[in-house]
Order: structure tokens, then sequence, then C-alpha cells
């Protein structure tokens, strides 16, 4: 907590939101990345400049783990309350994506899938109506994480769990959740979740073209979670996060109660999560309880460490890399992919405690004191 | 021809019950007329004098009935009974041994033949002269309830002088005379079947009770069902105090193996406020030590493998315990005032651990055996088993954290650790080698964490991710408990185990966990600091 005072990343003078040379480079790479579905659409397999349905795949699911990452940021960069439960609302938004379209797959939206007929319903339960509507489902996926995280923090913000507490107690939170999940009559497909995805909205979901419209709306959910994150930090409203991270008990005694301002950052960090989990399913085509295992959750966090937390921009970096790394790995040394994640664990924490960002930083500080 | 044939029946048991107060010929395996009926061609006679052999009180009849059920009973062609032993054969008339005749075939038996045999050598070890093996016969009868038993067992109860026999005995006539058409024998048994208090023969009970086809109940005698209907209650409160007394023993089992499996990581956290995430795969090592301990004893020490775990003890004490050190002195030092960044690194140790135990060993899960002295377990109450693994490893459980609290309490390093919980920057100015009593509480934590791995072993699988699942649990009991209390950890511990086992007869195991996680956040809105919360300055 207090490794991260020591942070002078944040610039609060600024009015704006970013400098006009970050607005370019966020633009910049933005349209590179936007480029790359065109080029596998455009251009024949075996062109020099054909980009693959793999290598498209891959980068979507990137930045929704990345999107994931950009959230948990919010809550562990700024306000210094590190959640190892965020996978559980990144698959909750799953879930509710994955329902809808694995009834808009089917003939009819009311025939219940096979999980449902092992345990004799006729009809979808309760909890699952609606969902054969676009729009409803996409309600659930902002308004379920967003609701569980307003509960569950209200109850732990306001009895002032903090630090490691907080954090054990958010992963036995998406413990408990993903043994529910996990459960066959719970109705939420047991151990192999929803699969068998065929349209969405009516377009085929293996085409090309609807994989990238995908990709595209998730590229530009990544953005705008970049811009809306920057937005709120900037404001006062991200000033007092930063102080509650800092000094909870000084910015008491300054008359501020942080039980608001803790939800608020944390109730949105749940919704953007939920809304990476959302476009996540629809790309892999699965959506499982592994996704709510605490390994799952811890690795969100070494993205954002890596990248270099309360910087935004980090965590995004971070998600890449590691992933980068463990597609590699597991593509090449499938065995060796735990120790180096391990390894990374702990390097980071040791000698990166700011992250690649950091480190670009002072480097760049570096260079400067030596030029001038 | 059937009366011929209920004649012959009514003279081979008038014949059998005679026969034992003659005095049987000293040479002779079975009076004259059983084995004349066995070597008869009637399948009925044949029948009954299975039947009587089972009641002969003498070693021969149960010789005769194990030498048919084995194949080894032969029949020549002028009707010799014969056993066969080798390439030689015993006259079941004589005594006599004589070499096999060219002509004896074995008596083959069919479904009715085999079926009484089994019966008949059941009753013949009611008189047995060991008596584990008359009370296990006794204990089979019981539950079988036939009433054809009857007979033999009121003839086993004369002669037996055990009392547990005797009552196991008593048992059994109850549930066999309890279609009895006397209906003080009813009362009788019904009475017997209530102070026995065994569920097994709940079943029959409420069948005396049940309404028959013509709305009459099934029991006749009034006085019969009210007898039913209280020995009905009776069976059904000693099961409630059963399922309760299980509950509570496999609760405490569960408490002990989380007090085990977090007393580490409470000494560990109260002392530095450290998470340690890579304390499950302490225990992990603890397991695997245990097993690589119990392999070098099979090749080396055969004849010593019972006390394989007696010396695993040490060895996962201190294997782990420099597991801990090595990762305070290289890792953890360096993250102090960090706790959130050192939950992380930990937890990349965890997954190297992990990773290391599954090169090692491969990802199956280990096969680590019980020895002698730790399978089985006593009965109480009638039908609960309390198994020895689980009631050594509470007793195990409690010497544990004896010894912790004697090591906080009366050696030095106790007292370094207590100065410590309680202030670290005045117990480094006063002199306390701060950094050397962390290494050395790690240690401690970490080989406590060894000695619940080696708990684990005995209970259950041996696998790479055995320690995943113990992590959040122990957490749980630390959070519980309040940080730096002992009371307050064993309190947690046996609580959440007790509390989960009443909860999952009920809700199951998944709900149990949501429901317990549920009360620990409630809990906490109450009591932040635990249940046992240290009082006075050192509060933040």
């Amino acid at each position: 907590m207090n490794a991260a005072t020591r942070s002078s990343t944040l610039s609060y003078e600024s009015g704006t939101l970013f400098s006009a040379k970050a607005w370019a480079g966020i633009v910049a790479v933005a349209a590179l990345f936007a480029a790359l579905p065109a080029l596998n659409l455009i251009f024949p397999p075996g062109h020099s400049l054909y980009v693959s349905a793999f290598a498209i795949a891959l980068i979507g699911k990137f930045m929704c783990y990345a999107m994931a990452a950009l959230a948990l940021d919010l809550v562990w960069g700024y306000a210094g309350i590190l959640s190892l439960g965020h996978g559980l609302f990144f698959a909750l938004g799953g879930y509710g994506m994955g329902m809808y379209l694995m009834r808009s797959g089917k003939p009819s939206p009311d025939i219940v899938p096979d999980f449902m007929t092992f345990l004799s319903w006729k009809t979808y339960p309760w909890f699952w109506s609606f969902t054969e509507h676009f729009w409803y489902a996409m309600l659930l996926v902002l308004i379920v994480p967003g609701l569980l995280a307003f509960i569950f923090g209200y109850f732990a913000f306001r009895s002032r769990i903090k630090g490691v507490y907080f954090s054990i107690i958010t992963q036995a939170l998406t413990f408990a959740a993903m043994l529910l999940f996990f459960r066959n009559e719970t109705g939420f497909g047991g151990n192999n979740g929803f699969t068998d995805f065929k349209r969405i909205l009516g377009f085929d979901i293996t085409s090309p073209q609807t994989r990238a419209v995908l990709y595209w709306t998730t590229l530009a959910a990544l953005v705008g979670s970049l811009v809306l994150g920057r937005a709120v930090m900037q404001s006062k409203l991200g000033r007092v996060l930063t102080a509650i991270r800092d000094a909870e008990s000084r910015l008491r005694f300054l008359g501020y109660e942080p039980l608001g301002f803790k939800l608020f950052v944390w109730t949105l960090s749940a919704v953007i999560c939920g809304i990476a989990g959302a476009l996540y399913v629809p790309q892999v085509g699965i959506i499982n309880p592994g996704e709510m295992s605490t390994e799952n959750s811890i690795e969100m966090v070494i993205w954002v460490a890596t990248g270099g937390r309360g910087t935004l921009i980090g965590p995004i970096i971070g998600a890449g890399t590691i992933n980068g790394l463990k597609t590699w790995f597991t593509s090449v040394f499938p065995e060796f992919w735990l120790y180096a994640l391990g390894l990374i664990f702990v390097l980071v924490t040791l000698f990166l405690p700011q992250g690649i960002v950091g480190l670009v930083r002072k480097l760049g500080r570096g260079d400067k004191g030596q030029s001038s | 021809m059937m009366w011929i044939r209920s004649f012959l029946r009514g003279w081979l048991i008038a014949a059998a019950l005679i026969a034992p107060m003659h005095a049987i010929h000293a040479a002779e395996l079975a009076p004259a007329a059983i084995l004349a009926a066995l070597a008869s061609d009637d399948n009925t006679a044949r029948n009954e004098a299975i039947g009587q052999l089972g009641l002969l009180a003498s070693p021969g009849g149960a010789d005769i009935l194990a030498a048919l059920a084995g194949g080894q009973l032969l029949l020549t062609a002028d009707g010799t009974l014969l056993i066969r032993r080798g390439n030689e054969a015993v006259n079941c008339a004589t005594g006599d041994t004589v070499s096999v005749p060219a002509d004896a075939q074995p008596i083959s038996l069919n479904n009715r033949l085999r079926r009484s045999l089994q019966a008949a050598q059941a009753s013949s070890e009611l008189f047995s002269t060991n008596v584990a093996t008359r009370f296990a016969a006794a204990q089979r009868l019981q539950k079988e309830g036939d009433p054809a038993r009857a007979p033999a067992i009121k003839r086993a109860l004369e002669g037996e002088q055990d009392p547990e026999v005797r009552q196991a005995l008593n048992i059994a006539l109850a549930a066999s005379s309890v279609k009895s058409p006397d209906a003080d024998e009813r009362l009788h048994a019904v009475a017997l079947m209530g102070d026995s208090m065994d569920p097994a023969f709940r079943p029959v009970l409420s069948a005396m009770l049940a309404q028959g086809a013509n709305g009459a109940p099934a029991e006749t005698d009034a006085r019969v069902r009210a007898a039913a209907t209280k020995a009905i209650s009776q069976i059904d409160k000693h099961q409630t105090v059963v399922s309760w007394v299980g509950n509570l023993f496999y609760g405490i089992s569960l408490g002990s193996v989380l007090l085990l499996a977090a007393l580490g990581l409470a000494i560990t956290f109260g002392l530095m406020g450290v998470i340690n995430m890579a304390h499950g795969e302490l225990l992990m090592i603890g397991a695997y030590s245990t097993y690589v301990v119990q392999l070098l004893f099979k090749s080396m020490a055969p004849q010593w493998l019972n006390w394989y775990v007696v010396v695993a003890l040490p060895v996962a004490f201190i294997l782990t315990a420099l597991v801990g050190m090595a990762l305070e002195r290289t890792v953890i030092r360096w993250l102090y005032g960090r706790p959130l960044e050192t939950l992380l690194a930990t937890w990349g140790i965890s997954l190297c651990l992990m990773q290391a135990v599954r090169s090692i060993f491969g990802a199956q899960n280990v096969e680590v055996a019980n020895p002698s002295w730790l399978t089985g377990g006593v009965t109480v109450l009638g039908n609960l088993v309390l198994t020895y693994n689980r009631i050594v490893i509470i007793g195990f459980a409690f010497a544990v954290v004896a010894v912790v609290w004697l090591v906080l309490n009366y050696t030095r390093l106790g007292l370094f650790v207590r100065a410590i919980t309680q202030n670290r920057r005045m117990a480094d100015c006063v002199g306390v080698a701060t950094g050397r009593v962390d290494m050395l509480a790690f240690g401690l934590g970490s080989g406590i964490a060894g000695l619940a791995g080696v708990a684990l072993s005995q209970l259950g699988n041996v696998g790479p991710d055995l320690g995943r699942g113990y992590i959040v649990d122990s957490f749980m009991v630390v959070v519980l408990g309040g940080v730096g209390q002992l009371a307050g950890t064993v309190v947690a511990a046996l609580g959440l185990g007790a509390l989960n086992k009443f909860i999952e007869p009920f809700w199951g195991a998944v709900i149990a966990k949501i429901v317990i996680l549920l009360i620990i956040v409630l809990f906490v809105q109450k009591r932040p600091q635990g249940l046992f919360a240290p009082k006075g300055r050192s509060v933040e």
C-alpha cells in the first residue's frame, strides 16, 4: 500500500483527460489493432499481409483480459483494494452472454439445453427467464456483477475489512461461487458450463465477419473503459480514492466517509469486468466454472502488477505480455509455464513494484537526468 | 409322498435333538441318522440334515459342513460319507482315515441346499470355541431374523457364558421370534428390539404397525402394537443421538485438521502480518515427505513399516521448516510492510512448488497407506464407527497445540515472538533480533504445516493440489480466531469444523461452505478483530 504512495505517476493538475501526445498514441495503437481483422478479411490466406483467424481470436481474447485487468487496476491501483475475486465478475458477465448465445442458437429459444433435460426441467428457471432477448441478457451482464459487487462491497467496506482480509474474503467468495456453479442442479450447466453457440443477433458466430465485428466491439469497449477510467481518476473522486489508498485513516479524520467512494469504484470495476466476460464468451465459444477458479483471479492481479498498477495503460500491456508469454510457453514448453508464471509473480513483486510502465518511466527519467 | 417326507423330516428332527444327549461315539463326526439323511438322494431330507448339523454343538458337524461347502464331502456307492483330506479321506461315521475309494463322488448342491448350508454354517458357529466367532455369528443372525433359527439360538443361549454374546444372542432371538404365532413371545421380542436400539429393526417394527390390505394393522395384538410404537421411538431417539454424536465427531475431526493447517498460518500472520499463500503447498510437501518415508521403509526396513508415520513426522517438520526459512530469507524478508505484494509473491512460490512436485512425482495422486494401527475403528452406540486415524489425528492436533503453546509461553523464542507480535518496533529497540526471530518463527509455522501434511496424508488423497483446498479454509480460521491468539485459533477451527458437519447433512457440502462464508462475513461486521481480539494499544 505505501509502496504505491511513492509513485508520482499521476498528474492531478491537468484538467484534460490525456495529453495530446497520449491521445495520439492511443489512437494510433487502436487504429493499428483495428486494422488487423480488416487484413484478415481482405487478403487471402498465404498473402504476406494476411492475418490468420487464430491471431484475431487470440488478440480478441487478450483484449477482454486487458479490460478485466483495467477494471482490477481501478480498485487495486487507485483505491488500494486488492481483489482476488474478479474472475467471478468476469464469469458472471460471461454466463449472462452465454445463456443468450445458447438460446439464440436453438431452433426455438424455449427448447431447454441438454443439461436441463437431464435434470428433467421442462422450462427455464426464473433467473434465466427473458434471456432469449439480447437486450435483457446484456442488462443482466451489467446488473448481476454490479449488484453482487455492491452488496458484497457494502458489507465488507462498512465493517472496514481491509488489506489481506478483504483479498482472502473475495477469494473465498469466488471459490464458493465456483462450487455453486459446478453443481449440476443449480441451473448453470455444471462442469461443462454453456457451449455450442451458433448465432448472435441472427449472425453466424463462426463467420469471419461476425468475428471481426466482435473484435472491433471489444476494442471499442477497451478504449472506452480506458477513457472512462482515466476520466474517473482525473476527477476529484479519483483523488479521494487515491487518498483512501495512501492514508485512509487520515482521510477519515478530514471528514470523508470512504464507504461511498470505495463502493462506487468497486462496483464500477465489477461492471467493466462483467462486460469483458460477456465479450470474451462469444469469441472463445464456451463459458464454464473454471473461469471462476482462484488461479484465474490471481493471474489477473499479476497482469496488473506486471504492467504497472495505478497507470491504467499498464494493465493492458501486462495482460498482453503475460498472456502472450503463456500462449508461447504452453505451445513450446508446456511443463515450464507454471514455473515461469511463479517466477514472474516473485520477480515482479520483488524487483518491479511499479511494473513495466514504472520501469519505462524510470528509464526515461534516468536518461533525461543524464542529458541535462 | 408328502406324508412320507414329513414323517421322515419329523423323525430326523427328533433324532437330532436327542442325539447330543447320548454320548456320541468318540470318533463319530455326527449322529448316524443325520449322516444317513445326508447320504440319501432325497434333497428335502438332505436339507433337514444340513440344518441339524448346524445345531450340533460339536466340531464334527462344522467339519462336515465345511467339507460340503468346499466340495470335499464324498459319497461312495454304498452310502458312506467321506471327507477328503488330500489323497486320503476321513470316514464320517467312524472317524477312520482311509484312502479315497474309486467310486467316491463329491456331493453336489443345488441352490436351496446351498442356502441352508450357509445358514447351518452360521448356526454351527454359534457353538464355536472362539468368542469372537460366536459373537459375529450372533450378529449375523440378528440381521437375518429367520424364525427357523430360533431353536438354534435358544440352544446356544443355554450354554453361552460370555455376557456380550448373550446379549447379541438375545437380540438375534428377538429378531427371529418376532414372527412367532405366540403374542407373548412377540411382545418379548419387540421389547428386546426396542432395548437393542438397532435401526435394523425399524422396518420390521413399522411393518407390524402398517395397515394391512383389509385396513386392520398387520399386528393383531394391541399390546404388541403399543410395545412396537414404544420400541420405534426408542430406536429413533437413539438414532438422533447417534447422528449428533457422529456429526460432532466428524466436526471435531475436520476441526482438528483445520486447526493443524491453520496453526502455522496463524503464527506467521500474527507475527508478520503476512499471508503465506504457499502455506497449502507446505502441507503438500509434508504429505509427500510421508510418502517418501513410506517408500524408504518399504524398500529398506519392511519389518518396521508400521511405524513409518512416526518417522515421517520429524522428517516432514524439518523439511518444511527448512523450505519455510528459505522462503523467508529469500523472498518474504524483502516485502515487509507490503502484505498484498507478499501475498502475490508467495502465490508465485506456491505455483513453482506445485509444479516441482508434479515434475518429480507426477500429476497423479500417490498412494499413502495407513499403518495397521491406524486402520479400523471403534464402534460406539451400536452402529457409529469412529475410525482410529481420525481419533489419533484429533489427539495429535491437540498435542501440537500444547507444544506450540509451551514454545510460545516458556521459551526465549516464544517470548520474542510474542514481543514482536505486540510491538515490532519496540521489540527491535530493546534488542530483540527481529530478523532472526522472524526466520525461526516462519520455520516453526512452516514445520507445523509439515506435521499437518503428515496428518492429512493419513486421511485423504495425496496429490500436487492437496494444499489448494486448505488455504482459504485456514485463512477463514485465522480471520475468525483473531490474530496472535492460540485460543482463538483452536476455538475457530473446531467451531468451523463442527458447524460445517452440522450444516452438511441438511444442505450439502457446497451450501455449507457458502453459508459458513456468509456467517464469517457477517461475523466480521460485528467483531472485525476476530473472536479473541487483542485489547489495548497494540490494536490498530
